[in-house]
């Protein structure tokens, strides 16, 4: 068809038409399938923290609801001998008010009683995926859990790519004595194995999700401080920068207005990496008990508590906290690899 | 060559200088005060007093800091807070137990994920190579603590291969009883991403001109697998080891946890509960520096491998 039409109409309409780095990954990231289904799984599990943190779904998660150890509906309550209950005693009481000296007084003690409204809890039997040791939700904890480790996961990479960036885009703009300090110092990070360096920030930073945080951000910046730093110095020397520097803009302007977006597509790809990398550092701190608070929950507690609930044949809350968590993970983990496709098809294989 | 380990090992001490001023202030500034964290809770103001003096930390920040480098120089980082055990008696006891789990780990790994890895880079894009890639990315997604929870439990405790947990005194009823477990569950879990990194190395390398003349001039896929493509692949793979081989001396932490093995992992983590700090500066420096040794000798076992290679 577009050959019967006049070659320089064809020529205008590319021209007119030419397609921005976003606009063409989009296109490129739609025709990825399994980077769609990922991207779909990805939103509905932020529609559903978003319902947590609103506190529509989940609030209520530390309330005991049911018996402890509670199977999930599917399977039905437990048979009453193995629960291990004592069989309360059936008949009237023996009249002990002879000799019981404090008999006198209980039609007192009645009455006083009653000026307190007192309620009937009913433990349930059974609850949707089962209860922990305490009789709280599982399906309710693990909605709260997962709000909390995927905080931590996007609240640290974002930090650790601000921390990341901006070290990165000094480092990689300005060389000599900026570069060779920054250098010196993502050496020194790099130097000291990660899992020691995240203890030796843990010990002094304590626990709480803000500390897990800034834990994360601060031993974790060091790979997007070297991918931006490379990405600066392959720009800062680029024809669009040096014209920019011949009309008078900033050294400033040049790096965050003129550069970065040019680069914003590597920093978006390393950081979705990070997020799940993130995520499970941070179950396995909190799995260690230096991780969230022991009034918090998150997927690594749930997995600390499992464990032992695991010899008793108490299979569910592991397997709530596995599920979600892997199925999020996978899904995020294919979204960034698609996204990384989509932006950057010369990064992929890069793992 | 000797001017270049010269050079190199020159270079090893800024770096050095920045880790033990890193590990010096984070300590200082942000760690708490070390007095009251020994003098515990019902120590009065005196007893404090007397602590900080005893510890150097009324002198002033450089003086502390020259006590510091003194510890590491003369490697007498005194007693642990915690036990009153000495530092370096404490490394030494507890080494020999981490060596024992991860060293087979390491070896198993890269014994078992080479081989896989060039299987499947050999067959890409077929069925066996997409499954593989597919099994690895959801093994990947699911957390190191899950399969050790359940692989003790199913194999340990429901089936009773193998001890839940435990540890002796001798290292061959630790290699053939207790070791076992740990070492299996840690490489069924370790090669899934030690496959996927082999097979991007061998990926990379099987798309060469050199391939494709090696099989214009008819050789056989044997000598081109083996001969030239392992070859030309042991570089990426070399730095892999080379990074991997400093975690083996803090162990897996997890493992040693899960298993109650009395390694190096568990003690540090057990310091970091405690807030012991000399144990965990100790940990950290020494560490690092192992960390640039084994990076230099990485570079070295470069040259071995591919004479191309030049020490600049």
């Amino acid at each position: 068809m577009s050959a019967v039409l006049p070659a320089s109409a064809a020529l205008e309409d590319t021209q007119q038409k030419s397609e921005g780095v976003w606009h063409a990954a989009w296109r490129r990231f739609k025709a990825d399938r399994v980077g769609l289904v990922s991207l779909c799984i990805v939103l509905a599990f932020l529609l559903m923290i978003i319902l947590s943190v609103t506190g529509l779904i989940g609030s209520k998660w530390q309330d005991e609801v049911g018996v402890p150890n509670a199977p999930p509906t599917f399977i039905g309550p437990k048979p009453a001998a193995e629960t291990g209950a004592i069989q309360s005693p059936q008949g009237p009481n023996v009249d002990l008010s002879d000799v019981d000296p404090l008999a006198p007084r209980y039609a007192e003690w009645d009455e006083k009683a009653k000026q307190f409204a007192t309620t009937e809890t009913v433990k349930l039997e059974t609850l949707p995926l089962g209860g922990d040791r305490l009789g709280r939700d599982v399906l309710a904890k693990t909605i709260k859990g997962t709000e909390i480790s995927v905080f931590v996961g996007v609240a640290a990479a974002l930090v650790a790519t601000f921390i990341g960036t901006l070290l990165g885009a000094y480092g990689g703009f300005f060389g000599g004595k900026i570069g060779d300090f920054l250098e010196w110092l993502y050496n020194v990070f790099e130097s000291i194995p990660y899992i020691l360096l995240i203890f030796a920030f843990a010990a002094v930073l304590g626990r709480g999700v803000e500390s897990v945080v800034i834990i994360l951000a601060l031993t974790g910046w060091t790979g997007m401080y070297r991918q931006v730093r490379a990405e600066f110095i392959k720009h800062s020397n680029r024809e669009y920068v040096r014209s920019a520097e011949a009309i008078g803009a900033s050294n400033f302007s040049r790096m965050f207005r003129h550069i970065l977006p040019n680069v914003s597509h590597v920093i978006l790809v390393r950081t979705s990496l990070l997020t799940v990398g993130f995520i499970k550092v941070e179950v396995i701190l909190s799995y260690l008990g230096l991780g969230v608070r022991v009034d918090q929950v998150s997927w690594g507690t749930m997995l600390a508590e499992a464990q032992s609930e695991l010899i008793l044949g108490h299979w569910w809350q592991l397997a709530t906290a596995t599920l979600f968590m892997a199925v999020f993970v996978t899904a995020f983990s294919l979204m960034a690899d698609a996204l990384r496709d989509a932006l950057d098809p010369k990064l992929r294989g890069l793992e | 060559m000797a001017a270049y380990l010269i050079r190199r090992l020159w270079q090893i001490i800024p770096t050095l200088a920045g880790v033990v001023l890193l590990v010096f202030f984070l300590f200082k500034y942000f760690g708490g005060d070390p007095a009251e964290v020994l003098g515990g809770l019902n120590a009065s103001p005196e007893q404090i007093e007397s602590i900080r003096e005893q510890l150097g930390l009324n002198e002033p920040v450089w003086v502390q800091l020259w006590i510091f480098v003194k510890q590491i120089v003369t490697f007498d980082w005194g007693k642990s807070w915690a036990t009153n055990e000495s530092v370096s008696n404490l490394f030494a006891t507890r080494l020999p137990a981490t060596l024992t789990v991860m060293l087979p780990i390491l070896i198993l790994d890269v014994v078992l994920a080479l081989p896989i890895a060039m299987w499947v880079a050999y067959r890409r894009g077929s069925l066996t190579d997409r499954s593989i890639m597919v099994v690895t990315t959801v093994a990947l997604s699911i957390s190191f603590l899950v399969y050790v929870i359940i692989g003790q439990y199913v194999f340990g405790f429901q089936l009773g291969w193998f001890p839940v947990q435990g540890w002796s005194d001798s290292l061959w009823t630790n290699l053939v009883t207790y070791a076992p477990l740990p070492v299996l569950l840690a490489v069924v879990v370790g090669l899934a991403p030690q496959t996927r990194l082999y097979r991007s190395f061998f990926l990379d390398e099987l798309g060469q001109d050199y391939v494709r003349t090696a099989r214009a001039k008819g050789l056989t896929e044997r000598t081109v697998l083996f001969k030239h493509v392992l070859r030309n692949a042991l570089i990426p793979i070399l730095t892999n080891i080379g990074l991997q081989l400093p975690t083996i001396f803090v162990g897996s932490f997890l493992i040693e946890v899960f298993f109650s093995i009395p390694g190096l992992g568990r003690e540090v983590l057990l310091a970091v509960n405690r807030s012991d700090f000399p144990v965990i500066q100790a940990v950290t420096i020494y560490l690092a520096v192992l960390t640039m040794l084994i990076n230099l000798l990485t570079d070295i076992a470069y040259k071995i491998a591919d004479p191309r290679v030049v020490f600049k």
